[in-house]
């Protein structure tokens, strides 16, 4: 297949089971780059997973996923590692190795893929520090951190290596207003700053919605809606709406698969 | 009747299953040693990780141990006549059995329960997701200098226990009971052999060594990343070495007698 548009991933009929739950069946996702794109849906609906199968973390049972013009799951160790160099990610809980203080854990992607001299190295890590305000912590310990720090400082690790893509798992999640209006303010910036693609998994509505190119809506297995901002937000489909809106009933039900009320209050 | 077959061929499927991946893990592990050797430092780290910190409780045991043996075995010869023979006995008892075993049992306890609980937490926190998504192996970054620094600590920790024991059993046997000092010593040195006890305590801890590292590692990177698949995986770190150790202990020495 070759490079098509300027769609950075192109995943096409992506089917991922866990046991005998089926988590994608049959998606199709375009991530245009350059831009930033979110993908949304309710909790538990395989937002994370779908991030883990893009980074060849987890192996698809069938379906593609092109990253340029590799098919990440039928990339080799060596050349899945090579993707990742050009991949950045930020997890949810930040992820920085714990035994290393700020400064280390963003020098430590330079120090394990570059032969880069440790002066050059302290220059590029106080650059990625101060892109997101951290300079001055550069000498803490994660555990001295508070959660927005800390995704702060995992998102410098991030891009220490200058990605062309960078993951974001939940970046908005447990986060204050201040913290929060940090990130969107951030990711917005090195998107643009650094012309990267940036993928968003997420169920904040109103930041992401500020910030998204392009928004893809996963719902019990499949894309349930796909658009821009304003496309989504006029769309008349009940499965947005209810996600857009945040109604606790509709096609995504309040109450998980159980047997007739009726029937359970008598069989006592 | 059909369903106990069944659950029957589940549990040896999943045993075998279980046993394949560790096997394939543990090979593909130690074949990342020689990359190792380019990075002293991962390895010095992780030694002083695991041995260094191990040595007191080593070395308080060892003595221990020791004293109780030069009382034991004082108590036991003197009946005989023969407790100028009590170095012997001291030193035999430690070099061949007590040195290794105790050391992998402690050191089981010590270092193999933290090691999991580290990796175990590294998983939970999603430390080792990072690592892949860094480029970096987590297999060779973690799990191999961990394992090397378990074999080049386990022997140096036995020989330190068994060291330490033989002077616990000097003070007992010779200072404070009345055996003769020369004897307790030269009797030592003319009836323990090099090859036949000294080396094979070192073949025993190194297997414990192996192990003991590789069981508390493969449990740590398996676990269920939760708090209580950590909890679990510490406890069947420390259960499963001890049995293993003893059970080796067992084989080793009646192929080494």
């Amino acid at each position: 297949m070759s490079e098509t548009e300027n769609n950075i991933i192109r995943i096409r009929d992506l089917h991922f089971s866990r046991g005998h739950t089926k988590i994608f069946d049959g998606i199709d996702v375009d991530i245009p780059q350059g831009k930033i794109t979110a993908i949304m849906g309710p909790s538990g609906t395989g937002k994370t997973t779908l991030l883990k199968l893009i980074g060849g973390q987890l192996k698809p049972q069938q379906g593609s996923i092109y990253f340029h013009n590799d098919n990440i799951p039928a990339l080799n160790t060596k050349k899945l590692y090579a993707a990742r160099k050009k991949m950045g990610m930020l997890f949810q809980t930040g992820a920085l190795l714990t035994d290393m203080s700020v400064f280390d854990n963003i020098a430590f992607p330079l120090r394990e893929h570059t032969d880069l001299p440790q002066v050059m190295i302290r220059d590029l890590v106080l650059m990625k520090l101060h892109a997101v305000g951290l300079r001055g912590a550069r000498d803490l310990m994660p555990s001295q951190l508070s959660g927005g720090m800390a995704r702060r400082a995992a998102l410098a690790r991030a891009i220490a290596l200058d990605p062309e893509m960078i993951l974001y798992d939940e970046p908005f999640t447990g986060q204050d207003p201040i913290s929060m209006g940090v990130l969107v303010q951030l990711i917005r910036s090195i998107n643009s700053a650094l012309d990267i693609t940036s993928i968003i998994v997420s169920h904040d509505i109103q930041e992401t919605l500020e910030i998204a190119d392009k928004i893809y809506i996963i719902s019990q297995g499949k894309v349930i809606g796909h658009g821009t901002p304003d496309e989504i937000n006029q769309s008349d489909s009940p499965w947005i709406s209810q996600f857009v809106q945040g109604k606790a009933d509709g096609p995504v039900p309040f109450h998980y698969p159980a047997p007739s009320y009726k029937d359970d209050m008598l069989a006592g | 009747m059909f369903n106990w077959f069944a659950q029957i061929g589940h549990i040896s499927i999943s045993f075998f299953s279980r046993l394949g991946k560790e096997v394939i893990l543990f090979f593909q592990t130690t074949a990342c040693f020689a990359d190792l050797l380019s990075r002293p430092g991962l390895i010095i780290q992780q030694i002083f990780s695991v041995g260094v910190r191990s040595m007191l409780i080593i070395i308080v045991s060892g003595f221990f141990v020791g004293m109780v043996l030069g009382l034991q075995g004082y108590n036991t010869l003197v009946d005989f006549g023969a407790e100028e023979s009590l170095g012997v006995v001291v030193a035999l008892s430690l070099v061949r059995e007590l040195g290794p075993v105790v050391t992998a049992l402690l050191y089981a306890g010590r270092a193999g329960s933290a090691l999991t609980a580290e990796i175990g937490l590294m998983k939970a926190t999603e430390q080792l997701s990072g690592l892949e998504m860094m480029a970096v192996n987590p297999v060779e970054r973690i799990l191999a200098p961990r394992l090397l620094a378990g074999i080049i600590s386990m022997p140096l920790l036995a020989a330190m226990f068994s060291a330490v024991g033989v002077f616990g059993g000097y003070l007992i046997g010779v200072e404070m009971l009345g055996v003769d000092s020369g004897s307790y010593w030269s009797q030592m040195q003319a009836k323990v052999d090099y090859h036949q006890d000294v080396l094979n305590g070192v073949i025993k801890s190194v297997v414990f060594g192996i192990v003991v590292t590789w069981i508390a590692v493969y449990e740590g990177y398996s676990c269920t990343p939760t708090s209580e698949g950590v909890s679990s995986a510490t406890t069947r770190t420390v259960v499963n070495s001890a049995l293993i150790v003893l059970g080796l202990d067992f084989l080793l020495t009646a192929l080494m007698l």
